[in-house]
């Protein structure tokens, strides 16, 4: 459980963090967005003890930040911004440092960094300095180490941020494997991720929420939604101006592939019917026709737009 | 406890997995070595006893300290692991106190790699060990002091060159602070008990009187409290910037 009560931060003039309230429980996995400078990595700071909030508390499974900090951290596994880890150790010696910070003894201590090691796949890159790894083993070296003590809450920086397709996978795929008991926080740009992992989207702008939704909440917000994207076979040049003046069609746009038509449509559903029943008469070759589901990067511009403007 | 052993094991472990440590340390032996032979006449004075050997050692921290120190908090700050140090299940006077040990335990083996040329002097005549003894726990002490300077300088920038010229200047200054060069700026507006309150706070005055031999209460006073009151304002400076 990890909650935040009117959270703010002032850094001299400016608002980072602005009234924010959050309870995120276990079994969650809330997806936090916003532009850059909205103030995620301000949040996720003071829920994880490194910055103090100008007003506002925060507490994680119950422990308050400020007032039982030890606790609040011991709960709490955290991947800060960008991972940093010491660059002159080795992962071994990183991961057996913060093991024993965190007091994991005999037993437990070898069980947990075998089984870190293992979900991370940092076998090969063990005895190399952390400096000279790549970009993903260095974000995978931090996730081991949020990882390391198997904590109730986690919060995680841009976890999957220089892993390549393959490695994103297998990170959400763990963070879906540990999530069904674990109360974890993830930021991220990558909007796909929120729907892969994600069981809550969370929108802030300039510091303020602006979006408190489920993801498929957030997907039917988007004008795209239950929109048609035709493409046809041949020339078919007065298809935007005819599919436009048809009952229940709101407007017609070309997509960004440059050679397909998105209709919108009044009424959902027979938008794609409709379509279809136009080209027919009119004799085009239908090459391509889909529903959108919605677009996340669409409903995060208006949103995030709105507020800011 | 647990935590502040575990911080203080992977600093130390840190200058030797760095060229940091050998560094130091060859610079510090070549130096001292050097600097006690050539401009502190160790054998033409005819005597057997280390103080040439000793007052170099101000000096020599002057600058190799601050040196040693900038890294300890500007380093953090700059890559970004201060946020993972203060985030685990560690106070900040945790970290602060388990990195000056291992900085100063570093000293200390420093200093313990001199035992040649205390051995030199003990096969040429034969020194007053104790005074020796008082002079090496002086030697330390100071050395903490200068690392407990270095170590609050570092934890104000995020720059190691900004912490070791911030660094260097304070501890000089505080080495001057018995000399004229100080103490003439102090004279000319201050009242004499200010004057003489800069002066006691001089470094060298305090460690000529341990390594006479004379490990007198107020100069462990003046050494402990020292570093008691920089590691203090080092741990204030960090708590105020999570703040900030």
């Amino acid at each position: 459980m990890i909650v935040t009560e009117h959270l703010c931060k002032r850094f001299d003039t400016l608002t980072a963090v602005d009234d924010l309230s959050l309870t995120v429980a276990p079994g969650q996995v809330l997806g936090f967005l916003g532009p850059n400078g909205a103030g995620k990595s301000t949040t996720m700071k003071m829920v994880a003890g490194f910055l103090a909030p100008t007003s506002g508390s925060a507490s994680v499974c119950g422990h308050d930040v400020a007032d039982a900090p030890h606790a609040a951290r011991a709960a709490l596994g955290y991947l800060p911004e960008g991972a940093p880890a010491y660059g002159e150790m080795v992962p071994h010696a990183f991961l057996r440092f913060v093991a024993d910070v965190r007091g994991l003894r005999g037993e437990q201590r070898r069980r947990r960094l075998d089984t870190v090691v293992e979900q991370l796949h940092l076998g090969p890159v063990l005895r190399q300095p952390i400096a000279t790894l790549s970009k993903g083993f260095k974000r995978r070296v931090g996730l081991a180490q949020a990882l390391l003590h198997d904590p109730p809450a986690l919060i995680l920086d841009e976890p999957t941020d220089g892993l390549d397709p393959n490695q994103k996978h297998e990170v959400r795929s763990l963070i879906n494997a540990i999530a069904p008991d674990k109360t974890i926080i993830i930021s991220t740009h990558i909007l796909e991720e929120v729907e892969s992992v994600c069981t809550r989207a969370v929108i802030i702008s300039d510091g303020r929420l602006v979006a408190d939704e489920t993801p498929a909440g957030l997907l039917a917000r988007s004008r795209y939604r239950n929109a048609v994207t035709v493409s046809f076979a041949g020339a078919a040049t007065d298809a935007r101006m005819l599919l436009a003046g048809l009952d229940g069609v709101s407007s017609v746009e070309p997509a960004a592939d440059g050679h397909s038509l998105t209709v919108f449509g009044t009424d959902g559903l027979d938008t794609a019917e409709r379509v279809r029943d136009c080209a027919r008469g009119n004799g085009w070759q239908v090459q391509a026709l889909r529903t959108e589901g919605g677009r996340l990067d669409d409903v995060f511009r208006n949103i995030t737009r709105g507020a800011a403007g | 406890m647990r935590q502040i052993g575990a911080i203080f094991r992977r600093e130390l472990t840190g200058y030797f997995v760095t060229p940091v440590a050998y560094v130091f340390l060859v610079i510090f032996l070549a130096l001292i070595g050097a600097l006690t032979f050539y401009f502190g006449n160790f054998y033409e004075r005819g005597q057997a006893d280390l103080g040439s050997f000793f007052g170099l050692h101000p000096w020599l921290y002057a600058f190799l300290v601050p040196a040693l120190a900038m890294r300890l908090w500007a380093e953090e700050r700059d890559a970004g692991t201060i946020e993972l140090l203060l985030t685990l299940p560690v106070t900040t006077t945790q970290a602060v106190l388990a990195k000056f040990l291992a900085a100063w335990v570093f000293t200390l083996v420093a200093l313990v790699l001199t035992a040649p040329i205390w051995w030199t002097v003990n096969y040429l005549g034969n020194p007053d060990n104790g005074v020796i003894l008082a002079s090496y726990v002086g030697s330390a002490l100071m050395a903490g002091g200068f690392l407990a300077i270095g170590s609050f300088v570092s934890a104000l920038t995020r720059s190691q060159v900004v912490a070791f010229v911030v660094g260097f200047v304070l501890c000089f200054l505080l080495l001057m602070a018995g000399y004229p060069l100080v103490l003439d700026a102090f004279r000319s507006w201050a009242p004499q008990g200010i004057v003489d309150a800069v002066a006691a706070l001089s470094f060298q005055n305090h460690f000529d009187s341990i390594s006479r031999g004379v490990v007198e209460l107020r100069d462990l006073v003046y050494f402990v409290g020292l570093i008691v009151f920089f590691l203090f304002a080092n741990v204030t400076v960090i708590e105020m910037k999570k703040g900030g």
